[in-house]
């Protein structure tokens, strides 16, 4: 079981970058206004970012590491290890990690790599992180998380198109000798891989002369082709209302922490009803559980940085205070983690101008 | 549980359904708008009140408000 404490890991400071353009799902004409303000309410998306075509997830962490890099004033050439968790990657072919660390002016001396994982990956990328840091005595390292999920999902897919919105973020994470341990717990089943899926484009269904942009009648209300996001609904819902709440509790439990001893719980921004549904489950404060989704939307493995970013960021700059992160959704993967922040820089939201 | 009370909290759940109007005997599909939405909102539903899990499958066999309390109240049963 994927229990376990990594120690001496401080966060620093954490930033997030959004494009200019907002979409408004009020202005969503592809379905009824009727259907439209119960979509709203029940999802909790009203607004959200669109990048333009060209902007990359890159872009969007470039501008929110650059800046918390100088906000921190730490040196460039300090920074000895990169990962960017993304499923929106600049190419097929490098890894996008190692174009950030050219774009940062990070030395050679630095280890950078990718991690592909969605909606988990803010959690599992903290694992990796500070796993590496602690044991490899790496001083100073940036998590970048983030997709642009706006430009492979169909207008004519109302069970995707109003969900999504884009954002890149930044997380300076320390090794400190004073830091309170990070506890996790990550979980996965694969068998759920085709619940959020894009079925082509990769290696098993190639992009080649035979490949089809031909937009499909999947059911009423949802047009579609192989290269945009497909969303099982009620598989995602299931398996979220099944899988999280056990995951926490097992958390608490194993650690002989209670829900009490958590001051802000911050679960990835899959939609209102989803999350409101687990946050009635574990009977949870709603003072305690923030949202970002209404000005933001779905914003992949972006939502979680994002939301302490826009709903929390007093709190975090002021206060020491004990977090419950939690992610969970595309392949199937799931993680919740138990940390301190403790004071960090936390800027403003950034905006992209694309 | 009780189909009664079954039916009084589908009621208070969708705002398009008045109070007191749903029977056992209704076909759900024919008093509101029986969406992917309104799906949705039902499996959060009974996953809160009855701590059950719904399949799309079962949900499409299921046709009136009966069929509905059946296939939550035997899940219940199974959770003993």
């Amino acid at each position: 079981m994927a229990i376990f404490q990594v120690p001496n890991i401080n966060i620093a400071g954490i930033s997030a970058c959004v494009p200019e353009d907002e979409y408004n799902n009020n202005n969503y004409d592809w379905i009824s206004e009727k259907e439209r303000e119960t979509l709203i309410k029940t999802i909790g998306v009203e607004t959200k970012r669109h990048a333009k075509k060209g902007t990359t997830t890159s872009d969007l962490c470039f501008v929110a590491a650059d800046s918390l890099i100088n906000k921190l004033g730490w040196n460039r050439s300090e920074i000895d290890l990169l990962i960017f968790v993304s499923q929106s990657r600049d190419y097929i072919i490098p890894a996008t990690s190692g174009l950030l660390q050219e774009k940062l002016s990070l030395s050679k001396s630095c280890v950078a790599f990718d991690i592909s994982l969605g909606c988990s990956g803010y959690i599992y990328g903290l694992s990796v992180i500070g796993s590496m840091m602690a044991t490899g005595r790496i001083n100073k390292g940036f998590l970048l998380t983030g997709d642009i999920s706006t430009l492979n999902t169909s207008f004519k897919d109302k069970s995707a198109f109003p969900l999504f919105g884009d954002a890149g973020t930044a997380t300076a994470i320390e090794l400190s000798n004073n830091a309170e341990p990070m506890m996790f717990h990550l979980q996965t089943d694969g068998s759920g891989y085709d619940a959020i899926i894009i079925p082509d484009g990769g290696i098993r269904n190639f992009a080649d002369k035979d490949s089809s942009f031909e937009y499909k009648n999947i059911s009423e209300g949802i047009f579609r082709n192989n290269f945009n996001i497909a969303l099982d609904g009620i598989k995602v819902f299931n398996f979220s209302l099944r899988e999280v709440k056990p995951n926490i509790t097992k958390l608490l439990q194993e650690f002989e922490l209670t829900i009490d001893d958590i001051d802000y719980f911050v679960f990835h921004q899959a939609n209102k009803l989803m999350n409101e549904t687990i946050r009635k489950q574990l009977k949870l404060d709603p003072a305690k559980v923030p949202y970002s989704l209404k000005e933001f939307g779905n914003t992949s493995s972006a939502s979680i940085p994002l939301t302490i970013v826009t709903e929390l960021s007093k709190e975090v700059k002021n206060s020491k205070l004990t977090f419950l992160l939690s992610g969970f959704g595309v392949g199937l993967s799931w993680g919740s983690v138990i940390l301190q922040i403790d004071k960090i820089v936390c800027p403003s939201i950034l905006t992209y101008k694309d | 549980m009780n189909i009664t009370d079954f039916t009084r909290k589908i009621e208070e759940e969708f705002e398009d359904l008045q109070k007191n109007s749903l029977s056992s005997e209704d076909v759900l599909r024919d008093k509101f708008t029986w969406d992917s939405i309104n799906a949705l909102i039902f499996l959060a539903h009974v996953n809160v009140e009855y701590d059950v899990e719904i399949t799309a499958d079962e949900l499409i066999k299921s046709v009136t408000v009966q069929d509905l309390y059946n296939l939550v109240y035997s899940k219940v049963q199974i959770k003993g």
